[in-house]
């Protein structure tokens, strides 16, 4: 479990990027954070692996403050898959990139050995085993990053937008692994822009905007308040604009997937048939 | 007359065992909004680095078939050259912006042309206007947030009053309210300007409703290609694994159930939202 406790942060510079964030995330759930560049999001999740530690105000993670840790032993428990993969990668192959955080928590060889296959094998990277990760594409790299860190098996993984240069068959792919992970009551926490996928996924949302939450709840609440959303500078997934714009025809205004959509008009308008 | 045309246009990296486009065949009249899109890894981004030349006069490889941009064989001209004709725009601005000053880098084109200084003055100041940055003209670049530097890589290549734009996902990293203001900056050159663009995307919610051409690619070679609102219905486009807006999904969903409503097969939220209220209180 990861508990905020009225955190503020101010970065060296002086910019003072979270300004007064309480909230607790429970095992198991999915939460996707959501703001304006430079809201704060990455701030946030960086404190929550105690990469950043709070100027003022608690972390907890698991029950310890993050300030009392040091930040490899917040690791063991807190996955971080950064946005661009490349500022995590640096082995020669895709192999012993997996490896290495894995031997330095101390696995013995056959587990390491083990959990590396395991990890290729879930995200479809065996073939690219002795590869190196800059021969590989953007988002096959993404992966490499992801398997790494999912290889030390953490129970809280932490992705800075995932779905970024990622086609639609991978985004669905993705999905489906964090449904996955879900299943095994691990914390999902993504930081995205990406509305469409969050409305596909309907995850918790946090909203910030200048360095506060300025929303939380279920994404169907979320991302139809348009008056919340907008000073987020987020735009309504596609579904909910269409019933936004029908919201006097007495039709649910918390509509955002287009199976449920597709439902809700196919009762409306046989009903009016018959 | 097509402002650019491929004909069976294949090429190769070095050390690669297959082609990353093949047979590539395609005309972008001129004045048209060309939308290319595709899964991952489907050749997109190297096509267009053909369009203005990157392959082949920097990207080593082997090129076959024909490419001609703005009447001019890129095989047989410089980047240079094209350039005056021909800007893209990348991913992520950040690479590609280096100067002190906002309009130091919308004029670095310009310089390297040996543009004479008035006239390289008023260039700059209409690129500014025209992405709706010149306001912030004096700042650096790299104080910007994500959306402002991407129109300065716009500006940059406006500056260079080209007939051409090609935008290679342009908006990623953005914000969506930010997203969607490029997008518009981009429709306008289009709509006012009769600028050809060639917008490369995933995100098709964001972006079909702009596009008079959508072309698919999947594996190096190009799918579909012809009207959006027509291929974007079918279900082969559906099978590539394309991500279909859901307006349009939304609407032949409806269409399967036996409902059809009166009207063409929208792009946007809007047209569905305008043919359901009608369907809804007839």
């Amino acid at each position: 479990m990861i508990e905020v406790n009225d955190v503020y942060f101010t970065y060296p510079t002086g910019v003072a990027a979270l300004k007064g964030v309480s909230l607790q995330i429970e095992n198991g759930e999915f939460v996707a954070i959501m703001g304006q560049n430079g809201a704060g999001k990455t701030t946030l999740v960086k404190q929550f692996n105690g990469l950043l530690k709070p100027t003022q105000g608690k972390v907890y993670v698991n029950g310890v403050d993050t300030t009392k840790i040091s930040v490899a032993s917040v690791a063991r428990n807190v996955g971080f898959v950064f946005q661009n993969p490349d500022n995590q990668l640096f082995s020669e192959t895709v192999e012993e990139e997996i490896s290495f955080a894995l031997k330095n928590f101390g696995f013995n060889e056959k587990v390491t050995e083990d959990r590396v296959t395991w990890a290729l094998n879930l995200l479809s990277l065996t073939q690219y085993r002795k590869t190196s990760p800059f021969m590989l594409s953007g988002g096959e790299r993404k992966r490499v990053a992801l398997a790494s860190v999912l290889a030390w098996d953490p129970s809280i993984l932490i992705l800075d937008e995932p779905t970024i240069g990622q086609d639609y068959q991978q985004k669905e792919r993705l999905r489906q692994f964090i449904l996955q992970l879900q299943t095994q009551r691990k914390t999902v926490i993504i930081v995205t822009h990406d509305v469409e996928f969050v409305a596909e996924c309907n995850p918790r949302v946090l909203l910030m905007r200048e360095g506060q939450v300025i929303a939380d709840g279920e994404a169907r609440h979320v991302l139809t308040n348009l008056d919340v959303i907008t000073q987020a500078s987020i735009v309504p997934p596609q579904i909910a604009q269409i019933f936004l714009q029908l919201c006097d025809l007495d039709l649910p205004k918390e509509v955002i997937d287009v199976y449920e959509a597709r439902e809700i008009l196919v009762n409306r308008l046989e009903k009016k048939i018959k | 007359m097509p402002i650019i045309e491929t004909g069976k246009l294949t090429f190769t990296y070095p050390g690669s065992s297959k082609p990353s486009i093949e047979g590539v065949s395609i005309k972008i009249e001129k004045g048209e909004f060309a939308l290319i899109t595709g899964p991952s890894g489907c050749g997109k981004t190297t096509l267009c680095r053909c369009f203005n030349g990157l392959i082949p006069h920097f990207y080593p490889g082997e090129m076959n078939g024909e490419i001609v941009v703005a009447g001019m064989n890129v095989a047989d001209n410089p980047t240079s050259d094209l350039a005056r004709h021909i800007g893209l725009v990348f991913q992520n601005p950040e690479n590609q912006l280096f100067a002190l000053s906002v309009e130091k880098d919308v004029a670095f084109g310009l310089e390297n042309l040996g543009i004479p200084r008035e006239e390289m003055r008023k260039k700059v100041d209409s690129a500014l206007r025209l992405a709706e940055i010149y306001d912030i003209r004096e700042r650096p670049p790299h104080e910007l947030s994500g959306g402002q530097q991407q129109r300065v890589a716009i500006a940059s290549v406006l500056a260079m009053n080209p007939e051409v734009i090609v935008l290679d996902e342009p908006t990623s990293f953005l914000d969506p309210l930010s997203a969607k203001k490029i997008f518009e900056v981009i429709y306008d050159l289009n709509k006012k300007l009769a600028m050809t663009v060639v917008l490369v995307e995933h995100r098709l919610d964001l972006t079909a409703r702009y596009a008079d051409h959508l072309i698919i690619m999947d594996n190096g070679k190009v799918i579909l290609d012809g009207e959006p609102r027509e291929i974007l219905s079918s279900e082969e486009t559906r099978l590539i694994g394309v991500g279909i807006p859901k307006a349009t999904r939304l609407y032949e969903l409806l269409r399967s159930d036996g409902i059809k409503l009166n009207t063409r097969i929208p792009l946007s939220s809007d047209e569905m939202a305008g043919a359901l209220k009608e369907a809804l209180t007839r």
